[in-house]
């Protein structure tokens, strides 16, 4: 910073009256050396010890180059606009919101001394002006809105990166980097609670007209000025980009219900019967407890259905990965992601062409207290039953005994079938067994009627994952719904005739009575 | 009452204090003012020629099939253009500028016709080019396909735009010195265009014989540098006295 522009700065922070004297730039610093350094780094410039674990990377303050903005390409953002991604965090990171823990006064402070990092926020030329964004045209969700908004989303060329059903898999989404060379992913679109600037169609149609800076996608304001489309068109593109991710973001239940159905059992992934079976969503995070940990997971969560019918269950699990494992497109990436990651050790070996896989755990035998196996594939004094799909052998998948992370000793005689599908940047897998265990000793019997714990594990080979870089869950519940006995139907309808009865027989005595009292 | 009118006043003349230093962002920069000086014909020359000792490292191809419209621009694969060498170890692509010896507070002013810059099949043209602080840079799509064009900068913002069909032009400006900043494509990683930003007018960018030349130089005595994507960067020194042309040869090591 110049001479000139600090004093500058400095006066303008004195000066009586002015807006920026609510901001103090010293207890900014406390709040950021306590709370924001060990990710962003003293020096401001994205570097800080936790760094090392991160992709996307903590926020380089020095180059005062920001995602969320309000503001057109490369301008700086407002105050609004960093107070807001301070406050609320970018869900797509790990940057989380600090509403909660800093009051406003800090986060005030800690935006104001962040602003310090950068000459740019000094130059008063550059002052940072919102755009006008309107607002939203309504019939957002009707088919007519929808339908323009999909042609705009194939004229503009959104699926050259996100895809042709945006999931993040465009064929230029292997070779994404951010600023700094970080591999970086398209949005998966389906999943707008974890879109770094919000989910909703204006958040969406904000982030199309600025930009995200410093990563790949670009802002689109150019083309409102060349006519290219109208702003009704753009914000229909929005409109149709919200529509693709659930109404509200997925809640997570402890318990997967398995119903009972009269049918023969889904074995293929896109059998009719799976659609009217509720989907349960497992969020999965990053392995972070063992050697070698994984902090940068591509699959955020898995969708699981269950059915079972009087002698069999069939789980379906569903969920989004960019790329078809092993794709040697994405070899690039992957050697992106060691670089940019700090690697445990004895975790040097090369990028390589690894698969897709997926793991259900669940115990032995199912508990009688509280008490289940360590979540993390069991120990080697309790094991954990688990069945293995791997995406180079889709009708394949093997059942056998985990003892811990670095031992699985498959069971010879499994009888878990598995049947796979990819289609646009997402797995659908089909499970299936007997209800009754081939050998109770190391497999699970399916029992009705209770709480059997289930986990879930995931890699995505195209991200690097294998062997401990992976996706975990913690215990759920699956339970398999009973059949429903006869009785259950049958006996309200005979207590209320017999209850009906009785009533009617009082009252005729009751008349009897007096008719006969009358009569005398 | 009394202090509010201070502070208002106050704040406004701090504020007109400040904002005297840099030019407006994306307009031309300030009229000339008395010390500006026009480029002119007279003056000396620089020239020189840009080789390099090694072998030259292969340029990667690009695999255009998901760009039919641009792979049919080519009747030979195209590649990247990382390295561009000529005869006998000719160097193009090198971006050669006055990097001292030009006097402080002597401003020029930038041409008011812009640089053109085309994307045509889904390659940039040119590759490696320059342009002074506020001088517009026309960013044509020559292509029918998608190409976003970001700009990646240090002591300039930076931009990230689109232009989805052929036809489109992006006008945009840079309004502080730096070499270089890089331009690129995310729709097609490998297409890459550096531009090097500088306040006067005393820069070249080497030929396919590696040839440059830069002119208008007042007397005096200058540093040169000359910029390789691969190849790094080079200096040489150079006196001029009156309108004589210096010849600065470079030679850059291969890597």
């Amino acid at each position: 910073m110049t001479n000139r522009s600090s004093l500058c700065m400095i006066l303008l922070l004195l000066a009586p009256g002015s807006r920026l004297l609510s901001q103090d730039t010293t207890a900014g610093h406390q709040v950021y050396t306590k709370w924001c350094a060990g990710c962003h780094g003293d020096q401001g410039a994205g570097d800080g010890v936790a760094a090392k674990h991160m992709i996307p990377p903590p926020r380089d303050f020095t180059g005062a180059i920001y995602q969320i903005r309000s503001t057109g390409s490369g301008n700086l953002p407002t105050d609004a606009d960093l107070l807001r991604s301070i406050g609320e965090g970018l869900p797509g990171t790990a940057m989380p919101g600090w509403k909660e823990r800093l009051s406003d006064r800090e986060r005030r402070d800690v935006m104001a001394y962040l602003k310090t990092f950068s000459t740019f926020f000094a130059d008063t030329t550059l002052r940072p002006q919102p755009l006008e964004f309107g607002s939203a045209p309504g019939g957002g969700t009707g088919e007519e809105a929808l339908r323009v908004g999909r042609q705009f989303y194939d004229s503009i060329g959104c699926a050259k990166c996100h895809g042709d059903l945006g999931r993040g898999d465009g064929p230029s989404a292997p070779t994404l980097k951010d600023d700094a060379g970080h591999p970086i992913f398209a949005a998966d679109l389906h999943q707008n609670w974890l879109f770094n600037g919000g989910g909703s169609a204006e958040d969406i149609y904000h982030r199309l007209r600025t930009g995200l800076d410093g990563t790949p996608m670009p802002s689109f304001s150019d083309l409102l000025e060349q006519k290219f489309l109208t702003e009704t068109e753009l914000w229909r593109l929005a409109q149709y980009v919200r529509s693709l991710s659930p109404d509200k973001p997925p809640v997570v239940r402890d318990v997967i219900r398995a119903p009972l159905i009269e049918r023969a059992l889904p074995h293929a992934p896109d059998d009719s019967a799976w659609t009217s079976v509720d989907a349960y969503w497992f969020p999965l995070v990053g392995q972070v407890v063992r050697k070698t940990r994984w902090f940068a997971p591509a699959v955020t969560g898995v969708w699981l259905k269950a059915v079972h019918t009087a002698d069999s269950l069939a789980l379906q699990v569903t969920w989004d990965d960019r790329s078809e494992s092993p794709d040697t497109a994405w070899l690039d990436h992957v050697g992106r992601v060691f670089a940019t990651l700090e690697q445990d050790e004895g975790a040097t070996d090369p990028p390589a062409l690894w698969p897709d896989q997926i793991a259900v755990q669940f115990p032995v035998t199912i508990p009688t207290g509280m008490e289940r196996p360590y979540f993390l594939m069991g120990s080697s004094s309790a094991p954990v039953y688990q069945w293995r799909w791997t995406s180079t052998a889709r009708t394949a998948a093997v059942a056998g005994l985990a003892r811990g992370l670095e031992r699985f000793d498959p069971v010879s005689n499994g009888g878990v079938g598995s049947q796979a599908m990819y289609d646009h940047g997402q797995w659908r897998v089909v499970f299936t067994r007997a209800l009754a265990s081939p050998d109770t000793a190391t497999q699970l019997p399916f029992r009705t009627g209770r709480a059997i714990p289930v986990a879930l594990f995931a890699w995505d080979g195209s991200n690097g994952e294998h062997g401990t870089r992976m996706a975990i869950s913690t215990w759920y519940f699956l339970a398999l719904d009973e059949p429903v006995p006869a009785r259950v139907f049958i006996s309200p309808v005979l207590a209320m005739a017999l209850t009906l009865g009785l009533g009617l027989l009082v009252v005729w005595r009751a008349q009897q009575k007096t008719s006969y009292r009358r009569q005398q | 009452m009394k202090g509010r009118i201070f502070s208002v006043v106050g704040g406004m003349f701090l504020l007109t204090v400040c904002s005297k230093g840099a030019a407006p962002a994306r307009e031309p920069s300030a009229p000339p003012a008395a010390t500006t000086t026009e480029t002119s014909a007279a003056g000396g020359t620089i020239t020189g020629k840009i080789k390099f000792t090694g072998t030259a490292p292969r340029n990667p191809a690009i695999d255009m099939s998901e760009e039919a419209a641009c792979k049919s621009k080519y009747t030979t694969p195209p590649t990247e253009e990382n390295v561009v060498a000529g005869p006998a170890n000719a160097l193009a692509n090198v971006f050669v500028y006055v990097s001292a010896g030009v006097p402080a507070g002597q401003t020029f002013t930038a041409p008011a016709t812009p640089v053109v810059l085309d994307q045509n099949g889904c390659r940039y043209h040119p590759h490696v080019f320059g342009v002074m602080v506020g001088q517009s840079i026309e960013i044509r799509n020559s292509d029918p396909v998608l190409h976003n064009i970001k700009a990646v900068a240090k002591k300039n913002r930076p931009f990230n735009v689109s232009q989805p069909s052929a036809g489109m032009k992006t006008t945009r400006t840079f309004t502080a010195p730096e070499v270089m900043v890089n331009l690129q494509c995310n729709v097609h990683g490998w297409m890459h265009a550096w531009v090097g930003v500088r306040p006067d007018p005393f820069y070249a960018v080497s030929g396919p014989d590696g040839s440059f030349s830069i002119t208008g130089l007042p007397p005096g005595t200058y540093t040169i540098e000359a910029w390789h994507e691969k190849f790094g960067t080079q200096t040489a020194t150079v006196t001029i006295a009156g309108t004589e042309t210096k010849t600065a040869n470079i030679t850059f090591a291969a890597r």
